[in-house]
């Protein structure tokens, strides 16, 4: 294998594997392969099928002896999750969508032996899920092999390292940090550049560099995808922030449920020091930096900064009040800079391509781009980076292909368990982590949920506060208790149990949670009741003073009723019925019992003449 | 250190930097209500109570933790921060269970009843919450031999558990499961009693409610008492006579002794002896011991044995070491054998109608007595082990009036004592009386330089002092607080020489033992409860007349009358024992 001596032998890797790839990048002269088959590796498409598509094509390449010719390239996610599994075919980027291995045997001969891509398995939604995005942190996902150190070689990886350790001091790389406007990805937005700083003021003769990649908000993936997709991104990132904050040493902390991206990193990071990436004297600079993988078990606090140092050093994950900060007092009691595993992946490119190239995009405050997972009521569930104040409709409409079956949207859930929603009024916000803030949410680590018509709003804000009560670490009476206590008021409403007496003392709840509790993420445990609240209460006193959930969704509201002069009396439903609540003959209309009715909804799909209301 | 100057509630205050907001403001006799807050053993600021606004700050910060700067402007009491103390507090409330009329921190103990009252938390609304614990999240009780432990009166303050890992280096507690079903428990779930707690009680002293306890052995001396067929014999340790007093309302330090002899007469024990006289007696057998193995080339450092706590800490992490510790019993076990030896034969007792009961500052001293190997001829040496608590609730049971009380005096022939004995209650104690001892011995002639206060002293952890005796270099040291007996055990097995170690497992020695009266943490914040205590045991020693061991007159009896000669072979059937290796525990 190759090592790397000098920031000149990245340029020699990069120019020999750009040759062995050239097709792929379109080159007219290279020497590899002249069809790369890429196919997303990643989680999502390997739960829906990638990996029987990849023996099936290796027997294909076999069976017809086209070893030379065609190359397979397993590699990270392109984003259009919910069109998995995916398959690229280079060059020409033609991408096809929902695979079938029969589909496979089509695309073999047609496109890949007879020159002609297969316009039926062509995915329609690709060009308007791309159009607008912008990949900077996602930039390698889905265009290289995450376990091949060359292939990021030859998308310029490494070079930002090469020129941090021969053309810049350190304080030249914060000062680069600061101006880019990087902020923290990961949730709060804190600028990059300032905790860089501070780490790099912390007088210590041990400091860390910490990725934090414990991405726990339900539907969020991006951390995950960058891992999996182009690991070397953040290792590269880290060894730089080790070298302008001057440490030696870094952690990765990441959650065990992630087995993928924890093989692609460990891979990653063994090639790496192969090479001398990582290691001694790292480009004959004199400069140290290596890595080591710490596993989390997936609770949802350790995300927090402070929880997940303490669970690095091997205690229980519980946060613990600041000052001191990280970057005076981390792990193990020594200065740490922590960052998310996003923030790291734009840290590369800023350096390579400029300030002024990364300035141009976003907005004043909120520099570059942010990734979104966005799911729920859309067509187009997947990972999309779009350039920070794209606005909710564009991401929604354009970039998500808008809502299934032609209902309403109604809200969006940014910022997970911690954010807030905005209501379909406010669809024309732009994205950036100050307006989300002002509207009572937050950016959160980027996950985006879609709502429409028929979700409600109470129920939501129900879910969320039930993932927060049972992550919560319960260190602290204000979340331990609070939020259970809360929850509780939300089960008796959605019961129809509530009273008007219920709504204020949320509020009450709500305002010790965000004032007394000791953690970010315990403060912010009541955002989703108080936006949903602020933007939805009619439907709070539906559910309360008229006992009635407007969007049919909370059981013990809902009445089941059987239009008398509709019903043909045929008696289907009183059959299907499975508690035997339906009563009736040829003579009698049929009716439901109220009382024995457990509110499943099978006589209502089963009635051929749609004579039964759902009743809210 | 320098200096700042903060503003609190609008007073300016100079305070030195490395200071909290709380301290900054008791400076300036501004009270900021806490409930986790510990000083120097809990300072994690969990309960969210003593919550302050800082100005140019958010969100409210913790004032027992957040540490002042220059320029800082905070306010510890608003409209807006009240309500959230007070909400928070209500919170707490609604998840323990009311249940304080027979709660024994009732007795004005219970730091987290005296918290809601003054917060004005006087109405809740038990419909609002889903209130009742028992359906809620109830948990079972873990009656242990030692501790008791309720979990459902627990406020999740985690005192207990950095009593228990960080001070003690036990580590038999810690918070187990998530959220609203966070509680402290063992490894497994397990009883206390399967765990590697060594029964130290130190738990028990720091939680501000009910929620630990010890295993309450009151109603067994009240029924061995009015059982006309036995005859009931108690022994009170050193320490107790120095805090039991606290009990009732006196200045911590008040030595009680007469009034508590008094007490336990009036309670109807047929005897009431001194633990001291044993103390002494374990002087003779240990300095006996020391003299042998130094002479005699055998294990050394010797370590002492009077500690339940730290034999048990031995026997679990440092089972190595166990031939080093002293087979004396420790002194209220040999007092045991003794009344159901010497004193039953003396005086035509039946041993087996005689009852035992040791009144101690310790809790585990409850599991000590339940061991197999300290008994003689099938008899426990000490049937019932009661704290100085547990008295203190047995005096006010029986409706004494323990103020008003005249002194009393032990009674003979086991009652007599030394201030060598007395001060075995604090950190020092056991070691200065035996340097007391072995030095007269040695030289053979009496010595007048009997103090030494280099190993007295409850600040540092670990004492080491050298000191020549006869032809003798000997090299002792002592600790108290087991993290620093680990500390020193290290030491040792890395090849530092020691020739004598004194060990007590709580911080302080005996005075501040596991089965002591409560003091809350308002009094604990701000005043060194253990050294009162121990001022106490020395200002009873300098006062007594006789005090070394060997010159008690009672000892010189019993060893002429029926032991012969010490670490003979009488006395080494009734007041040497052997340990258990307990690594795999």
């Amino acid at each position: 294998m190759a090592s790397v001596k000098t920031a000149n032998d990245i340029k020699l890797i990069k120019y020999e594997t750009q040759k062995r790839i050239g097709s792929r990048l379109g080159y007219s002269n290279y020497e590899g392969a002249d069809i790369h088959m890429m196919i997303c590796g990643s989680t999502g498409c390997t739960s829906s099928g990638s990996g029987k598509l990849i023996t099936k094509l290796e027997e294909l390449i076999a069976r017809d002896e086209m070893g030379e010719k065609v190359a397979i390239v397993k590699t990270g996610c392109f984003g259009l999750c919910a069109e998995g599994p995916i398959i690229m075919v280079q060059p020409g980027n033609v991408m096809y969508t929902q695979v079938t291995t029969e589909d496979l045997d089509e695309i073999w001969e047609e496109h890949v032996k007879g020159g002609k891509p297969v316009e039926r398995l062509i995915s329609q939604n690709e060009t308007e899920f791309f159009a607008k995005q912008e990949r900077i942190a996602l930039r390698n996902c889905g265009r290289i092999n995450p376990e091949c150190i060359d292939e990021y070689i030859a998308y310029d990886g490494y070079e930002a390292l090469g020129k941090v350790l021969n053309e810049m001091d350190p304080d030249d790389v914060i000062d680069l940090i600061k101006e880019s406007g990087l902020r923290g990805r990961g949730g709060g937005g804190f600028p990059a550049g300032r905790k860089w700083e501070a780490g790099a003021r912390a007088e210590s003769p041990i400091k860390y560099i910490c990725c934090n990649a414990d991405e726990g908000d339900p539907g969020a993936f991006m951390d995950r995808s960058i891992l999996e997709g182009d690991p070397h991104s953040v290792i590269e990132a880290m060894i730089i922030a080790g070298y302008a904050c001057g440490a030696c040493k870094g952690f990765v902390y990441i959650r065990a449920e992630y087995p993928i991206a924890v093989d692609r990193l460990r891979t990653a990071i063994e090639q790496a020091r192969e090479y001398g990436l990582l290691g001694d004297n790292i480009m004959g600079k004199g400069f140290s930096f290596d890595i080591e993988i710490r596993l989390g078990a997936g609770a949802f606090v350790c995300g927090e900064g402070s929880a997940l140092m303490i669970s690095i050093e091997g205690n229980r994950g519980e946060p613990r009040p600041k000052p001191p900060r990280a970057t005076e007092k981390g792990i193990f009691g020594y200065p740490t800079v922590l960052n998310n595993v996003e923030t790291f992946a734009n840290v590369p490119q800023i350096i390579v391509r400029g300030l002024d190239w990364y300035n141009s995009i976003g907005t004043e405050k909120s520099k570059g781009t942010k990734v979104f997972a966005i799911s729920g009521k859309i067509n187009n569930t997947g990972l999309v980076e779009i350039p920070m104040g794209t606005n909710l409709r564009e991401i929604i409409y354009d970039i998500g292909g808008g809502i299934p079956g032609g209902k309403q949207f109604k809200a969006a859930q940014t910022g997970g368990p911690s954010g807030g929603c905005i209501p379909a009024e406010l669809i024309d916000t732009p994205i950036d982590y100050d307006s989300l803030t002002s509207l009572g949410s937050m950016m959160g680590s980027g996950g985006l949920i879609v709502m429409d018509e028929t979700t409600c709003m109470v129920d939501i804000a129900k879910f969320f506060l039930e993932f927060t009560v049972d992550e919560s670490c319960g260190k602290c009476p204000p979340c331990r208790i609070g939020t259970k206590r809360m929850l509780e008021i939300l089960e008796r409403i959605t019961e129809g149990k509530g009273e008007m007496s219920d709504l204020e003392e949320l509020e009450e709840l709500a305002e010790t949670i965000q004032k007394g509790a000791l953690c970010g993420l315990g403060q912010s445990a009541p955002n989703p009741v108080l936006s949903t609240m602020k933007y939805f209460k009619d439907e709070y006193i539906a559910h309360v003073r008229d006992k009635k959930c407007p969007a049919g969704v909370c059981v013990s509201m809902l009445r089941f009723i059987i239009e008398a002069e509709t019903c043909k009396r045929c008696g289907i439903c009183a059959k299907n019925c499975p508690v035997g609540a339906i009563s009736g003959s040829k003579e009698t209309p049929y009716t439901i019992d109220q009382e024995k009715c457990i509110k499943c909804g099978v006589c209502m799909t089963k009635c051929p003449f749609k004579a039964i209301m759902k009743n809210a | 250190m320098g200096k700042v100057q903060v503003t609190i509630d609008g007073v300016k205050v100079y305070v030195p930097d490395n200071y909290t907001i709380l301290e900054a403001a008791k400076e300036i006799n501004i009270h900021i209500p806490t409930l986790c807050f510990l000083k120097d053993i809990s300072e994690i600021g969990c309960c969210r109570m003593c919550l302050v606004q800082i100005k140019g700050k958010k969100g409210l910060e913790a004032a027992c933790v957040h540490p002042v700067s220059e320029g800082m402007e905070v306010i510890t009491h608003s409209l807006e921060i009240n309500k959230v103390r007070k909400k928070n507090m209500e919170l707490i409330l609604s998840n323990h269970p009311a249940i304080c009329q027979s709660c024994t921190r009732s007795d004005s103990t219970c730091e987290l009843q005296t918290l809601a009252n003054k917060l004005g938390v006087h109405f809740l609304n038990y419909k609002k919450y889903q209130m009742n614990v028992t359906q809620n999240n109830h948990v079972e009780i873990d009656d242990g031999i030692s501790i008791q432990r309720d979990p459902n009166r627990c406020v999740l303050c985690r005192r207990c558990v950095t009593v228990c890992n960080n001070i003690q280096t036990v580590g038999a507690i810690s918070a187990i499961n998530r959220g609203f079903h966070t509680q402290i428990g063992t490894a497994g779930d397990r009883g206390l009693d399967e765990t590697r707690c060594v029964n130290c009680g130190q738990c028990i002293n720091v939680c501000p409610t009910g929620a630990l306890q010890e295993h309450h052995d009151n109603d067994d001396v009240f029924k061995a008492i009015y059982d006309p067929e036995k005859y009931v014999v108690v022994q009170t340790a050193p320490a107790v006579r120095a805090a039991l007093g606290e009990a009732f309302g006196n200045p911590i330090g008040t030595d009680v002794t007469g009034k508590m002899v008094t007490a336990l007469k009036m309670l109807g024990f047929d005897k009431v002896f001194d633990t001291d006289t044993a103390a002494d007696l374990t002087i003779m057998e240990e300095g006996t011991e020391l003299i042998d193995r130094i002479r005699g080339g055998g294990t050394l450092p010797l370590i002492t044995s009077c500690s339940p706590g730290w034999i048990k800490f031995c026997e679990h992490n440092f089972p190595e070491m166990i031939p080093n510790l002293s087979t004396c019993k420790s002194p209220h076990q040999m007092l045991g054998a003794l009344i159901k030896s010497y004193y039953a034969e003396k005086n035509n007792i039946d041993p087996e109608k005689i009852v035992v009961v040791s009144v101690m500052p310790c809790t585990a001293k409850k599991y000590e007595a339940k061991r197999p190997e300290l008994s003689v001829n099938g008899l426990p040496d000490v049937d019932i082990v009661i704290t100085t608590r547990e008295l203190a609730r047995m005096i006010k049971a029986r409706g004494i009036d323990f103020n008003a009380l005249g002194d009393g005096k032990f009674d003979t022939p086991l009652g007599e004592s030394t201030g060598a004995g007395l001060i075995f209650g604090a950190t020092g104690g056991v070691m200065e009386a035996a340097l007391r001892t072995v030095a007269d011995l040695l030289n053979g002639v009496s010595s007048d330089s009997i103090d030494y206060v280099q190993v007295r002293g409850v600040e540092d952890g670990i004492k080491i002092a050298e000191v020549e005796v006869a032809d003798l270099k000997l090299r002792a040291a002592v600790a108290h607080g087991l993290g620093n007996a680990r500390k020193l055990m290290e030491r040792v097995k890395a090849g530092e020489h020691f020739d004598f170690i004194e060990v007590m497992a709580c911080p302080g020695g005996c005075i501040n033992g596991g089965g002591q009266p409560i003091q809350v943490s308002d009094v604990r914040n701000w005043v060194d409860v253990k050294e009162k205590r121990a001022q106490a045991l020395y200002q009873g020693d300098r006062e007594k007349f006789i005090r070394k061991s060997h010159n008690n007159p009672a000892i010189k009896r019993l060893y002429k009358e029926y032991l012969g000669m010490a670490g003979g072979m009488k006395a080494h059937k009734l007041l040497h024992t052997h340990y258990v290796d307990r690594h795999d525990d």
